[in-house]
């Protein structure tokens, strides 16, 4: 649904972007994490036929974005960075004006501006001027914009940015629900939490450059290393790490816990908890070290600042 | 999904095709309009102004005028009054319709400001829709504000004193204003274009709002004369600048441009690096050339380059030289004159008082030509390239003038055109070269290369004029100021003296 390749934009000699490669599938959400400044909203500018790439070629919904931009436009739908909505406008003739410059005949405008501002409970404000919103209601009527023409891509800056916890959980499950639809979404985000939910792939931008691409166990187990295991016993390890050392290396320990890696669990721990359970010993509980992206993330940022 | 334009199997092929593609673009360029319309009639600061300028301010103008009508005729000056009137018809129009620039101003880079153009960006719209939308919202609510005014005018003017104006200068009022509106929108955009605040915006309209204060006081003049006819040439001169700026308009009205420029910043260091580095046409260390190749490739290459531009301004002077010719048919100056005694003495004499002798005479010379040339050049910017050509046609009209009164005064045509040959030789070519380089200066906004910016086009072309100014036009003209102070007086007093 969005192929790049070597895609680059350059401002007077400034590289912004440089070189990136994507491929995301439909039905597939690939968040775009990167600091400010990283090029992610160039990138999503490109992808949406505002600015024209420098180098490289970029197919959106099936469409080149230098020579159909109108076509790609029809097929996106994009939340950017700043809302700009139209502070004198009605949320009503708002969604009715965007709808009707993405070419939907009048019942269909009433049609999805009801349906999509119900799910996101803004229903009962479409009446209202957008100048008295609230700035999540500001954030929620902008995405409804973005999704009003019913678009098989969605490019998505910051969607949850700005909202309260019940709002940003809302646009959440409207994600995933879209995800389930067979919508491609590009999600731009510093939210990192957010985009280890909802994102099948995680690409990490930085200085216009894509420095880590994956799903989120890949980037984990490539930087982190393969996922961490603790076990915790009843009693003192009493010689369970030399009775494990055939199946396991054990990474870490204390009196009555201890750690290590493996890359199939599945497999190997059945195996450990019948070792321990064979030495007459009891388990109170076997489990992942939970690693954030966060670790992920400051991690292939401090090893690209080492370059 | 969202639509796209007519196909081809939905409207069939031919001029029905075209007939229907042209509507679904207008319909799109109307959704701006009608949105932006809407807008701006629910802002107050807006709304106000106009309501005073369409309705109070004629209403005043008319009270104002028939007061004065009435003052003027106890001191039998009734010719102001009747000049008044109609000149009061221009200014009605005309305040209204000076909103546009604000509104457009507003309407661009307001929008750009308030970051609430980008969502706009994403939709399906062309840049050309979106440029007419816009432009068409800036426009129709102080045109028709200015229609309204100027009918609550003569509609007072009529029932006060009995006034309506000619028919035609009615339509020329009309068509004034509603050129001149678009021209400031046309204006605002491309100044819009070139900043992201509003600030900086309204201090660019400056060049919109001097050249159309020049304009207004100039119809103004025109209008106490009543020498009407004279408004239709402003009125060609407005449409072609109107031409000129929405062909830059719609080139500078890009998605690229309008979100590529995030800042309004401005390093002069840098930019006069750059101009330096451009100015100098250095290559890489590879590409080493000799002094005769890099002023082949540098110099005379751009000489070459700008050939358009030198056959424009040569067909403008060659027209300058016929209007001389035919004013001299009309203004004839004594024969006699052309043939005064001791005349080598008395040129010589007039020379030495000018101070056209010597090195002090060359430098006089080369000092005006330049003054005379940066002028034009400074003019050419501002005005595409226009008021240069015209300060250029001046002395070549004069010339052409004299040497036709020269020749009809019986004087021999090879002595006349002796006196011209180092004019023709070296100081016209080297006119025509750099009027080409401020020609091109002052065009290259209109249609800056698809690869640059604004900005860097102009940078280039500075560099070019640069250039070539200090290895060809300087020169050339120095060497020429050598010639006029040397051979030419002698070549003077040699076939007028004897006379």
């Amino acid at each position: 649904m969005i192929e790049t390749h070597d895609l680059t934009k350059q401002f007077d000699g400034f590289v912004a972007v440089e070189g990136v490669n994507l491929n995301v599938e439909a039905g597939e959400v690939l968040a775009l994490l990167g600091p400010n400044g990283a090029g992610k909203t160039t990138t999503v500018r490109m992808l949406t036929s505002i600015l024209k790439p420098t180098r490289g070629t970029a197919r959106v919904a099936g469409y080149d974005v230098v020579a159909q931009p109108e076509q790609v436009r029809a097929h996106v739908g994009v939340l950017t960075e700043n809302h700009g909505l139209y502070l004198r406008m009605k949320a009503r003739e708002y969604l009715y004006f965007f709808g009707e410059l993405c070419g939907l005949d009048k019942p269909a405008q009433h049609r999805r501006a009801e349906e999509l501002t119900e799910r996101f409970g803004l229903l009962g404000a479409l009446d209202r001027r957008l100048g008295e919103y609230s700035k999540g209601m500001r954030q929620k009527l902008a995405l409804v914009r973005s999704m009003l023409h019913d678009p098989p891509v969605l490019l998505l800056d910051e969607p949850t940015s700005a909202m309260d916890p019940f709002s940003a959980r809302q646009v959440r499950d409207a994600i995933a629900e879209l995800r389930g639809d067979g919508r491609t979404i590009v999600l731009c985000t510093h939210n990192l939490p957010e985009a280890e939910e909802l994102a099948d792939r995680i690409a990490i931008i930085r200085r216009g450059k894509i420095i880590a691409l994956g799903t989120e166990l890949e980037l984990k187990s490539e930087l982190l290393g393969p996922p961490l295991i603790e076990l915790q016993l009843a009693q003192n390890l009493d010689g369970v790490v030399e009775n494990l050392s055939d199946i396991v290396q054990v990474e870490s320990q204390g009196d009555a816990w201890l750690c290590y890696r493996t890359m199939q669990p599945e497999i190997v721990n059945p195996q450990v908890v019948q070792r321990i359970v064979s030495q007459g010993m009891q388990i109170i509980s076997l489990g992942r070290v939970v690693r954030s992206l966060e670790e992920v993330y400051l991690r292939v940022v401090e090893s690209d600042d080492a370059l | 999904m969202a639509m796209l334009a007519p196909s081809i199997e939905q409207t069939g092929a031919g001029p029905r095709r075209w007939l229907h593609v042209l509507l679904w673009n207008f319909s799109r360029v109307l959704m701006i309009t009608r949105r932006e319309v809407v807008d701006m009639f629910r802002d107050w600061r807006i709304v106000v102004p106009t309501l005073i300028l369409t309705v109070l301010f004629p209403y005043i103008a008319n009270w104002g005028a028939g007061r004065m009508l009435s003052w003027l005729n106890q001191y039998d000056a009734q010719l102001i009054g009747e000049r008044l009137i109609p000149f009061l018809l221009m200014v009605v129009g005309f305040f209204p319709s000076s909103f546009s620039l604000i509104i457009a101003l507003e309407s661009f880079v307001g929008e750009k400001e308030r970051r609430s153009l980008e969502p706009l960006l994403a939709t399906p719209l062309t840049d050309a829709q979106l440029y007419m939308g816009k432009m068409l919202s800036s426009t129709i609510p102080p045109l028709s504000g200015s229609l309204v005014g100027i009918a609550v005018y003569l509609f007072g003017v009529n029932r006060s004193i009995n006034w309506s104006p000619p028919p035609v200068l009615l339509i020329q009022i009309l068509l004034l204003t509603a050129l001149q509106a678009l021209v400031m929108v046309a204006g605002a955009v491309v100044v819009s274009s070139q900043s992201t605040s509003v600030r900086a915006a309204n201090l660019l309209a400056s060049f919109i709002i001097i050249p159309m204060s020049f304009l207004i006081q100039a119809e103004a003049f025109i209008m106490f004369l009543a020498n009407y006819y004279v408004l239709w040439w402003f009125i060609i001169g407005l449409a072609v600048v109107l031409a000129l700026l929405v062909r830059m308009g719609v080139h500078t009205f890009s998605r690229e441009e309008l979100l590529g420029r995030e800042l309004d910043e401005f390093n002069l260091l840098e930019t006069a690096k750059s101009w330096v580095k451009l100015t100098l046409a250095r290559r890489p260390k590879e590409q080493r050339r000799t002094v005769w190749r890099w002023y082949r490739d540098e110099v005379l290459g751009v000489i070459w380059r700008f050939r358009l531009e030198m056959l424009v301004l040569m067909i403008a002077l060659g027209a300058a030289y016929y209007i001389g010719m035919q004013y001299a048919d009309v203004f004839r100056i004594p024969p006699e004159l052309f043939h005064l005694q001791n005349f080598e003495q008395r040129f010589q004499d007039s020379m030495e008082q000018l101070g056209l002798s010597g090195s002090k005479g060359i430098l006089l010379i080369v000092g005006q030509n330049v003054r005379v040339m940066a002028v034009a050049s400074l003019l050419a910017v501002f005005s595409f390239g226009v008021l240069m050509v015209i300060i250029l046609m001046v002395p070549i009209a004069l010339s052409s003038f004299l040497v036709t009164q020269m020749l009809g005064a019986g004087i021999d045509p090879l002595g006349t055109f002796a006196t011209l040959i180092p004019h023709i030789v070296l100081e016209i070519p080297a006119v025509v070269v750099a009027g080409a380089a401020a020609l091109r200066l002052g065009a290259i906004v209109i249609s800056p290369p698809p690869d640059k910016t604004l900005g860097q086009s102009w940078l280039g072309a500075l560099a070019d004029a640069t250039r070539v100014w200090l290895a060809f036009v300087l020169p050339i003209l120095l060497l020429a100021a050598i010639v006029e102070i040397n051979v030419t007086p002698r070549i003077v007093g040699w076939f007028l003296g004897p006379g």
